[in-house]
């Protein structure tokens, strides 16, 4: 059916776009109680991202987005809520940081220092929902609910670990891993003009991306998944194990969840995992995977937008707006997509049942009209 | 317009001679000769009119009670490129049960929302109890008198009877929910009208009998009089079907009237006073449910004559395909086998039907033989090899297919492309897939040639499944579960709610496929279907296979019988046949 792929594109973008600018209306309005100006609010906004570092700063930070909101849509493509992204990357940073900084690794060649470092973070973040997968499977437990208390487990272990007796060391103020020293991390690209660099890891962003995009759409365990996703019963009476689709793809999941804090350890300047190594982003990555449905292209957008916002929030101080209000219109944003997403879903269905039955109406119209001009 | 004429002999057929009792299980019992005409009860509203009449309604001049209760003039509904109901004209006495039957999508849950002031009529008029009424939500309907019954329940699971039913509509007394009021109130609703439900029980606790009966009770606390019941026997076991039409009774001799959907031929003509049929979102004509057959109804519901199933000369080989020999399927902690001692075999070209009572280990049967539910004991062999240990796909893979009861639910991912439910059961074969890849192209090129060889109508096969029609959905799954070339097809209830045209070719491609040496399973609830498709009929009654017959010799009379183990306990006072269900009132 002709058009009806540009159709879908747009119905597929009026959701996010919409969400936006009603989050937008939202703030605006809050703004105007408290005060504010919202024009001087928001232009600060954009007059920030017209600025290089923050430009980088903004990619940088959205290839962490991506690969956590990857994570999550990995489980999500099949209903099965992995709330545990955060504990799964933070704990793979932090035992693949203290691999990466252990004095043996100093012998090794740079690219098998790399190597062993990612996959060390992938198999701890595989592991870590793997206990949740397998406590679904064997006991029925929730998956939102035991992933929720191994995040929390996670913590606890980090904390247990990151003290000098154990995998951490003190430098002055701060504990944290032995920093990984020269050759064990990856380049960054500097911009002139830039204190921030770019990021390489966002080449390992893409290439997630890409084959996640491709294990949807080409493989046959992606179409498990997908099948699994939208109907476990007919999955189930087409032959599909549904309990190891539930361990295959929690394990997927977490080996992606480990991925997260690669780019700011191996590309980083802090070149360890210490107290002030970033939090929540696995619970961002499900905000993103909402707003892009879990889709490898649209969370790329998603992913652009939620960097670009937290980027731009300092700016907002400097003319006496509070830089929360950010988080406000995220939230408004997520909120009001979930609720739009819903509603173009439907209008869809109806949409194309309207088509369909149209376009054969026309043509037993045209069948009939054929047999009578026979005549 | 001419239309077709009905003549009748005046007067119930001979045959119901000797069924006096007015209760279905037990005349179901007596009449068994005939089981598919059931007696009207006698004294009813509707027995003293005779004939039905096919030309358009008439409003039935006002009886004694005054005007009808509901009467709805020219009724027409357009959505944008559809007419779901165009005129439609029918009116409802009062102290009646109305039934309003046609086939899927024949515009009848249209009418009924529009009745309900879920939307409004683009033309046409509506009046209650003799006067016009405009509904603009459910709201005005309800102020009127007018509940509905949904199909699917809408309770809450975790709140008591009585919460349930006065939810939105809570009695207030002194600022504080009236509890003890509210109860007194239901409690003496249900007392009324035989509606028999604890109202302190917990709905979750609840089997699906009682919770329409909360569901009805819901309605007539908000004071309706006028209820419509959609579907409302799709989710009841017999018992519960019993149960419900009892109630039915009770609240049409306290003077309600009762519009009821079904397309359950058998179930209208025991129930309703009078029918009123629906074809293409127009109303076809009104029919007198003890003097019309099934098929006569099921023929103004299509517009034609039906298609008969029947088999050519017999196709059936000495190879065994499936084998299986004291297969037992355990039901669960605490409870007895869902299936015990089944053995059976079916031949290459021979098409075996299972009769039975829903309920009865059908799904189980089915589920064992695609290793979809575990057997406890016995084996399973697939042409000559065991194939009780191996998984759903392997079973698959080594060439079973399989037609699942609930489209819906199993056979289809609804919101997935026509192709990509093409490859779904047969993820792991080409063409759909080639080792670990899928295969889109030729998945593709595959999907049009079932749409083309089984006649799909689909604009194409990019769009989603939800958007065929049922018939075309059925005809989707059976040319996706004849490829590969299987050696056994399981088919679940292959036309059920679909039309006729796709009914007359999937029995076709049955007959062809037979031909062509496969070996299929029929189950299904359509005793002409599984007499006239089947070359050996098996009757399965509380999860063991009791008997085969020659579907040449046999009736479905004896069928029937056989089904409901009728004879084979003489002395119990229970109805038969609904050994699964346990409620009893």
């Amino acid at each position: 059916m002709t058009g009806s792929r540009g159709r879908r594109i747009l119905l597929g973008a009026a959701a996010p776009v919409g969400a936006l600018a009603f989050s937008m209306l939202i703030t605006a309005a809050l703004l105007l109680v408290t005060g504010h100006n919202p024009v001087e609010a928001f232009s600060a906004m954009i007059s920030a991202l017209q600025r290089i570092r923050i430009v980088l700063g903004t990619i940088d930070q959205s290839a962490v987005y991506y690969l956590s909101a990857v994570a999550v849509a990995i489980g999500f493509k099949m209903n099965l809520f992995n709330i545990g992204v955060d504990g799964q990357y933070r704990l793979a940073a932090m035992l693949s940081a203290a691999v990466a900084g252990a004095a043996w690794m100093g012998s090794l060649p740079g690219f098998l220092r790399i190597a062993i470092t990612l996959l060390v973070a992938m198999a701890v973040g595989a592991a870590w929902a793997g206990v949740a997968a397998l406590l679904k499977v064997t006991r029925g437990v929730s998956e939102v609910i035991s992933t929720i208390m191994l995040n929390a487990i996670a913590t606890f272990i980090i904390a247990y670990l990151l003290t000098p007796q154990r995998l951490a060391v003190l430098e002055g103020n701060n504990i944290s891993t032995p920093k990984i020293t020269e050759g064990g991390q990856l380049p960054v690209i500097e911009f002139e003009g830039s204190t921030t660099p770019l990021y390489t890891l966002v080449l390992l962003a893409a290439l997630v991306g890409v084959l996640y995009a491709l294990m949807l759409s080409r493989t046959v365990f992606g179409f498990n998944i997908k099948a699994t996703g939208m109907s476990e019963t007919a999955a189930v009476a087409s032959g599909i194990s549904v309990k190891r689709m539930i361990v295959s793809a929690m394990l997927l999941s977490g080996a992606v969840a480990g991925l997260i804090g690669m780019p700011e350890l191996l590309n980083g300047s802090a070149a360890s995992y210490s107290l002030n190594f970033p939090t929540g982003i696995g619970f961002t990555g499900i905000a993103v995977a909402l707003l892009g449905r879990n889709h490898p292209v649209g969370m790329v957008f998603s992913a652009l937008l939620w960097a670009a916002l937290d980027s731009s929030a300092n700016a907002l101080q400097g003319v006496g707006v509070p830089r929360e209000l950010v988080t406000i219109m995220q939230g408004i944003i997520v909120l009001s997509v979930v609720v739009a997403y819903e509603f173009v879903r439907r209008y869809r269905l109806t949409l194309e049942a309207r088509d369909v039955a149209r376009a054969l109406a026309a043509r037993s119209k045209e069948a009939a009209q054929a047999t009578v001009s026979d005549r | 317009m001419q239309r077709p004429r009905w003549d009748l002999p005046p007067g119930p057929p001979a045959f119901f001679a000797g069924c006096r009792r007015a209760v279905w299980p037990d005349s179901f019992r007596e009449c068994m000769i005939v089981p598919f005409h059931f007696p009207q009860i006698p004294g009813s509203p509707g027995m003293e009119e005779g004939q039905m009449t096919a030309d358009p309604p008439t409003p039935d001049p006002p009886t004694a009670d005054g005007p009808p209760a509901v009467e709805l003039m020219g009724i027409t509904k357009r959505f944008p490129g559809v007419v779901a109901n165009s005129n439609i004209t029918f009116s409802v006495r009062r102290g009646t049960v109305h039934a309003l039957v046609g086939e899927n999508g024949a515009g009848k849950s249209t009418l009924m929302k529009t009745l309900y002031g879920m939307h409004q009529p683009d033309e046409g008029s509506i009046s209650v109890n003799g006067s016009a009424v405009t509904f603009h939500s459910p709201a005005d309907a309800i102020a009127v008198g007018i509940g509905m019954v949904h199909q699917h329940f809408m309770l809450a699971d975790n709140l008591t009877v009585w919460e349930n039913i006065v939810l939105g509509s809570e009695p207030v007394a002194g600022g504080r929910l009236d509890a003890r009021g509210a109860r007194a109130r239901i409690d003496e609703l249900a007392g009324t009208y035989g509606l028999t439900v604890d109202s302190g029980a917990l709905v979750e606790t609840l089997g699906v009998g009682a919770r329409q009966r909360v569901e009805i009770l819901k309605v007539l606390y908000r004071g309706a009089r006028i209820l419509i019941l959609d579907e409302p026997t799709a989710v009841l076991v017999p018992q519960e079907v019993d149960e419900l039409f009892g109630n039915l009774r009770e609240l049409k001799a306290e003077g309600l009237t009762i519009i009821f959907i079904s397309h359950k031929l058998d179930e209208v003509r025991t129930i309703a006073d009078e029918i009123t049929v629906i074809r293409r979102g127009t109303t076809v004509g009104t029919a007198d449910p003890k003097a019309v057959t099934n098929r006569q109804l099921a023929e103004m519901m299509v517009g034609s004559a039906l298609p008969v199933p029947e088999l050519r000369e017999s196709t059936v080989t000495d190879t065994v395909v499936l084998r299986l020999a004291g297969v037992r399927v355990g039901g669960g902690a605490g409870s007895r086998d869902v299936l015990s001692d089944i053995d059976l075999q079916i031949h290459a070209g021979e098409v075996l039907g299972i009769a039975g009572v829903e309920g009865n280990g059908q799904a189980e049967l089915v589920d064992a033989i695609m290793g979809i539910r575990p057997i406890a004991g016995g084996s399973v062999e697939l042409a000559g090899s065991d194939v009780g240990h191996l998984s759903t796909a392997d079973r698959r893979e080594s060439g079973v297919g399989f037609i699942p009861e609930d489209r819906h639910r199993q056979g289809l991912i609804l919101e997935g492309t026509l192709w990509e439910n093409r490859i779904l059961g047969h993820q792991t074969r080409r063409p759909s897939a080639r080792g670990w890849l899928v295969d889109r192209a030729a998945a593709r090129a595959d999907t049009r040639r079932i749409v083309d060889t089984f006649d799909v109508r689909t604009p194409g096969i990019e769009v989603t499944a939800a958007s065929l029609s049922g018939g075309n959905q059925q005809k989707l799954i059976v040319g996706r579960e004849m490829s590969e070339d299987p050696v056994l097809l399981i088919a679940s209830h292959p036309t059920r709610g679909v039309d006729v045209g796709a009914q007359a070719a999937i029995w076709e491609h049955l007959r062809n496929a037979r031909a062509a040496g496969l070996a299929v399973l029929l189950i299904s609830a359509d005793l002409e279907e599984l007499i006239g498709m089947s070359d050996r009929l098996t009757v399965i009654l509380r999860g063991r296979l009791t008997g085969t017959y020659d579907p040449h010799s046999i009736t479905p009379e004896q069928l029937g019988a056989a089904m409901t183990g009728a004879g084979e306990e003489p002395s119990g006072d229970e109805p038969q046949g609904s050994a699964k269900s346990g409620e009893v009132a």
